[in-house]
This record gives C-alpha cells, structure tokens and sequence, in this order.
C-alpha cells in the first residue's frame, strides 16, 4: 500500500436487498429481532452490519484495489464503520455501491517499524442518486508478518 | 419496544453467548459472501501458523450489532462502528456489553450515542464499538 492508490475508485454496483438474505444475515449474527423478518408491512429493514454482504453482488474490477499487487499476509482489517442517512436499506431496495480508496496514511508502530492505513470507503445510493449508506473499511499493513496483540 | 432508559451511563444487561463454533463462523460466511478458509479449513490454517481457524471479526460485529439494534431498534441505527482487537478463536465465551455515553440533539433529532464491547472469557477485548441511533419512542 502507498499514497498513490488515494483517490482510486471501483467500478460501480448494483444490488438488490433481498428478504431472504436480510434473514439469514440476522440468524447468523444471533439476532431474533423481528424487524428483520418484515414486521407487518413485509418489508425488513436490514441489519446493522449487513451492507457487508455486498460482495456478494461484486466482482474484481467492483474493488479500487483491483490489478493492485498487494501482501495480504501483513494486512489486517483494523476497523469497520457503517453510516446511515436514514433509516437503513430494507427489502426491495435497489442500491448502487462504488468503493474508492479514501485514504492512505502511515503511523510509527509502537514494536517500531511502520504502519500503512490505508481507509476504503464505498457510498450507496438509491435509484435517485441520494446517498443512503456508507462503509469505511480500514485495513493496517504492518512492515512485518502480523502477530496477536 | 418497552421504554427504555436514556441517561447517560444507562446499561443492557450484556448478553453471553455459548461457545464459539466453526459452525458459527461458517454459517456467518456463508451469508456475508466471505468465504476465506482460513475460518474453516483446518489444513488451510495450520499452513498459515494458526493451531485452528480462528473467528471471523465481521461475525462477532454483527452479533455486536444485534445487541444494540436489540436495545435501541433496528430501524433507529445511524452510525455502526467496531475495531478489532484480539482475535476470538473457537470455544471462546464472548461478551457483549454497551453503555449509553451520550444524548444529544442535532438537526431537530435527538440522537443515543453508545459505546460497545466484545470481551473474551481471558477478560481480552475482542472488538470495541461505538454507535449512534435516533432516540427510541
């Protein structure tokens, strides 16, 4: 990873929130909400964590990071964020997704040597354009193999 | 929704979950679209160094998830935010905590910020987390 991948888009993607999905993603983060499973209007909204479920509907070129050579073995997801506009993506909703790299920037890691932070953001938008919902994914990649905390 | 308790420092009783499997951890990939062996191949982790799979982080998030979605409403989340500490491995006992550390209005909303936690049965942290919701009616 290095600065220059800044600014660096996918290219875009539509999904659908399916009712299906939206209930197996809640069973299997252990939810019995029943707000996932379409409550009186049949319409559920989605969990909170369930746009992660995206690349589902993606492919390589879908990523900014696509052609990039990159060591995996030292990159590890550090934080995930999810950011509604509203109420999030129920069942029925066409989205479009386009990821871009948001960020890169270096820290000095406390065992020594250098960390890359590199912030991936991907925007959601309704058939309208306005934007629904955003992930941030930051990965670390550190100059040597990773270890536990 | 029964009322719920808005002060700052108000707390849902955590939730303890049972064990961790790599059932849970395959049933979490299977939904999410990550298929990565590292959480279910045993061959494939030992290549790695790992003694065995280990937890997927996503799963344990959106179990975090859950349990403010739980509290506060599904429909009320705005902003969802974990970061991964230590990693949880299979037969780990987590714990998922949350206390409420603000209330506030902001454009004519009145917004619950809460911060989260996952902790490990060695008292480790697993995640940390933090999010916003709409107050609950």
């Amino acid at each position: 990873m290095d600065t220059s991948l800044a600014g660096r888009t996918g290219k875009p993607f539509t999904m659908t929130v399916e009712a299906g999905k939206i209930r197996e993603f809640a069973r299997a983060t252990k939810s019995q909400n029943p707000a996932y499973d379409g409550g009186p209007q049949g319409q559920p909204v989605s969990p909170a964590t369930f746009l992660m479920s995206a690349q589902f509907w993606q492919s390589g070129e879908n990523s900014p990071l696509s052609g990039v050579d990159l060591n995996w073995e030292r990159i590890l997801h550090g934080e995930q964020e999810f950011v509604f506009h509203g109420a999030p993506p129920r069942a029925g909703d066409v989205l479009t997704g386009q990821a871009r790299i948001d960020k890169v920037f270096e820290k000095a890691g406390k065992r020594g040597g250098t960390m890359i932070f590199t912030e991936q953001v991907t925007e959601f938008r309704d058939p309208s354009g306005r934007l629904v919902a955003e992930l941030r994914s930051t990965m670390i990649e550190t100059s040597k193999a990773t270890t536990e905390d | 929704m029964t009322t719920t308790d808005l002060t700052v420092g108000a707390t849902r009783e955590p939730f303890v979950d049972k064990p961790l499997t790599i059932t849970d951890f395959v049933r979490y990939q299977g939904a999410s679209g990550d298929m990565n062996p590292i959480h279910h191949d045993s061959s494939f982790a030992a290549k790695a160094g790992y003694p065995t799979p280990f937890a997927v982080g996503m799963l344990q998030a959106g179990v975090l998830g859950t349990f403010a979605t739980d509290w506060l409403g599904a429909e009320n989340v705005r902003s969802f935010k974990v970061q991964f500490r230590e990693q949880a491995w299979p037969g780990d006992v987590l714990t998922y905590s949350g206390t409420i550390t603000a209330v506030r209005e902001q454009d004519g909303e009145r917004l619950v910020d809460i911060e989260l936690a996952c902790t490990r049965q060695t008292g480790g942290t697993h995640l940390r987390g933090w999010a916003t919701f709409v107050a609950p009616n």
